[in-house]
């Protein structure tokens, strides 16, 4: 029992995680663009959403609506503004710019929020569960599970069936041929990483909702991102979910075995995907 | 007639290698027109320097008399020039219905409108319609090189630039894709032929051009130039063809 509790537990942590990895999926997955602020920004709109809340009193169905259409802006102007001016064959610029936008977005932060972590008051939402046989689940996590299910089944929808999809997957397999059959892939990918970064708007609320938030915090974002998107396979956007999955489950059982040990397994499990499945688990070739 | 893509002088370089000196050719409504020449002639450099892939004076290219050279390749397709670039550049990952719905996609979004359409571009390759779901690497050269003409064709040109669409293809294959070129021109898209192939090029096409190192050096209608003025052109000097 304490096992299948450790699987659900997992599969909840999981949805969490997913939020984070959809938008990485999107950029790093499709477009090949690393960005190394993503968990910044994560922690950026988290701070944001807690200072709306505690300002105008918000509650956080209110920062959601707020902050999600802040995100999309704010990931416009970043393909506009940075990414746009460094995209190309190359991974190392975007790496290298958006490195530099961490430490800046990182230090900003401190400047204007202190190094404290906050945490947004859910008005008693956070604290309720369900009992079911023997175990209980938390009301939170399973909202989290279903935007991120819901989130990852759009974006796999879009990316498959819309136009923007299409033109989107064509720039990312050959910018220039994109670019002979019409594409604009400047707009193109300033679209997708103003939907990438929106998704982490939702990210942020749930994520301040669940735990506490500080400047720092963000590091770990990115990490379990990338980790999940690697697991699941380049490209794949059901494969970032289950990769999220396989993650939180891995940490969920990790931490029953030993509270130390949780984040660890997870790395473990990721380093075995990496050693037998480098393309991940629905990774092509 | 009068031309509906033209270049004035066409000056294009590779940072400091100058690739192209002052290359003037045009193409009338439904025209074919080749060009040939030896591998680094620049050939493909005109193609790309036309289509704004290279950095090039806005009065060097002209469509219908308007100035573009120099513009966005996505403004110069929304314009009416469309382009099967050489090695294919066909998008992996995705199958061939989408490869093409691509450019349906582009040409909806820019309102461009003009005759062709999915149903009838399979038609025209029976193949695109039985291999549609397949992911375009999956298929063989001949059966890509469709898929890239047709994307190109979606995109509703009133030229269609074309470069070395038989290279490494079986006889049989150029033969079949050749076979299309009537139907393209007889929507009243201009087509200019970039080959290797000069008998190719003779054979398909109304006009010629060989190029040598970044000038024309022979131009005329293609029945009418012989195979020792096009052996003179080629290869510069007094060569001739044995």
């Amino acid at each position: 029992m304490q096992w299948f509790d450790a699987l659900v537990q997992g599969v909840l942590l999981g949805g969490m995680y997913a939020q984070y990895a959809l938008g990485m999926a999107l950029m790093f997955g499709v477009m090949r663009i690393v960005n190394v602020s993503h968990g910044d920004l994560v922690i950026l709109l988290s701070l944001i959403g807690i200072s709306l809340a505690s300002s105008f009193g918000f509650g956080p169905v209110t920062v959601m609506v707020a902050l999600v259409p802040l995100a999309v802006i704010l990931g416009w102007l970043l393909q506009k503004a940075i990414l746009n001016r460094v995209v190309g064959d190359d991974p190392l610029p975007s790496l290298i710019a958006t490195f530099g936008l961490s430490l800046a977005l990182q230090n900003l932060m401190l400047q204007i929020w202190s190094a404290n972590s906050r945490s947004l008051p859910g008005g008693g939402i956070e604290s309720k569960s369900i009992q079911i046989g023997g175990i209980y689940i938390g009301l939170l996590p399973v909202i989290v599970l279903a935007f991120a299910i819901g989130l990852t089944f759009a974006l796999d929808l879009m990316l498959k069936r819309s136009r923007f999809g299409r033109a989107l997957r064509a720039a990312a397999a050959d910018v220039e041929a994109a670019s002979m059959t019409g594409i604009n892939p400047r707009r193109v990918y300033a679209a997708a990483t103003a939907i990438a970064v929106g998704i982490l708007g939702f990210a942020a609320v749930f994520q301040s909702l669940r735990s506490t938030v500080a400047p720092a915090d963000g590091g770990a974002q990115l990490i379990y991102a990338f980790e999940a998107v690697i697991i699941g396979g380049m490209g794949s956007v059901w494969g970032a979910f289950i990769g999220s999955m396989v993650l939180g489950i891995s940490q969920a059982i990790g931490f029953r075995i030993d509270p130390g040990f949780g984040v660890l397994a997870g790395h473990l499990v990721f380093l075995l995907v990496l050693a037998t499945r480098p393309q991940g688990l629905f990774g092509k070739g | 007639m009068t031309a509906v893509l033209s270049t004035h002088g066409l000056i294009a370089r590779y940072g400091d290698f100058q690739a192209l000196y002052g290359v003037d050719i045009d193409l009338a409504e439904g025209e074919a027109v080749a060009l040939i020449g030896a591998n680094g002639a620049g050939k493909s450099t005109f193609l790309r320097a036309v289509m704004g892939l290279l950095r090039v004076a806005p009065d060097m290219v002209r469509l219908k008399g308007q100035p573009i050279g120099g513009m966005a390749t996505d403004r110069m397709v929304q314009m009416g020039i469309s382009i099967v670039p050489e090695g294919r550049r066909l998008f992996t990952g995705m199958s061939v219905e989408d490869n093409l719905r691509v450019a349906v996609d582009q040409a909806q979004r820019m309102g461009r409108k003009g005759g062709w359409s999915l149903a009838r571009l399979q038609a025209l390759f029976p193949i695109l319609k039985d291999k549609a779901r397949t992911p375009v690497e999956s298929l063989s050269g001949g059966q890509q090189q469709m898929v890239a003409i047709g994307r190109a064709l979606l995109c509703q040109p009133s030229v269609l630039l074309c470069d070395e669409i038989s290279l490494g293809l079986a006889p049989k294959v150029i033969r079949e894709i050749y076979a299309a070129l009537p139907e393209i021109r007889a929507q009243g898209t201009a087509v200019m032929l970039v080959e290797q192939d000069v008998g190719l090029a003779q054979s398909a096409s109304d006009r010629l051009y060989c190029m040598l190192e970044g000038r024309v050096t022979l131009s005329g209608r293609s029945a009418e130039v012989t195979r020792d003025q096009i052996g003179a052109a080629y290869f510069g000097g007094s060569h001739a063809v044995v």
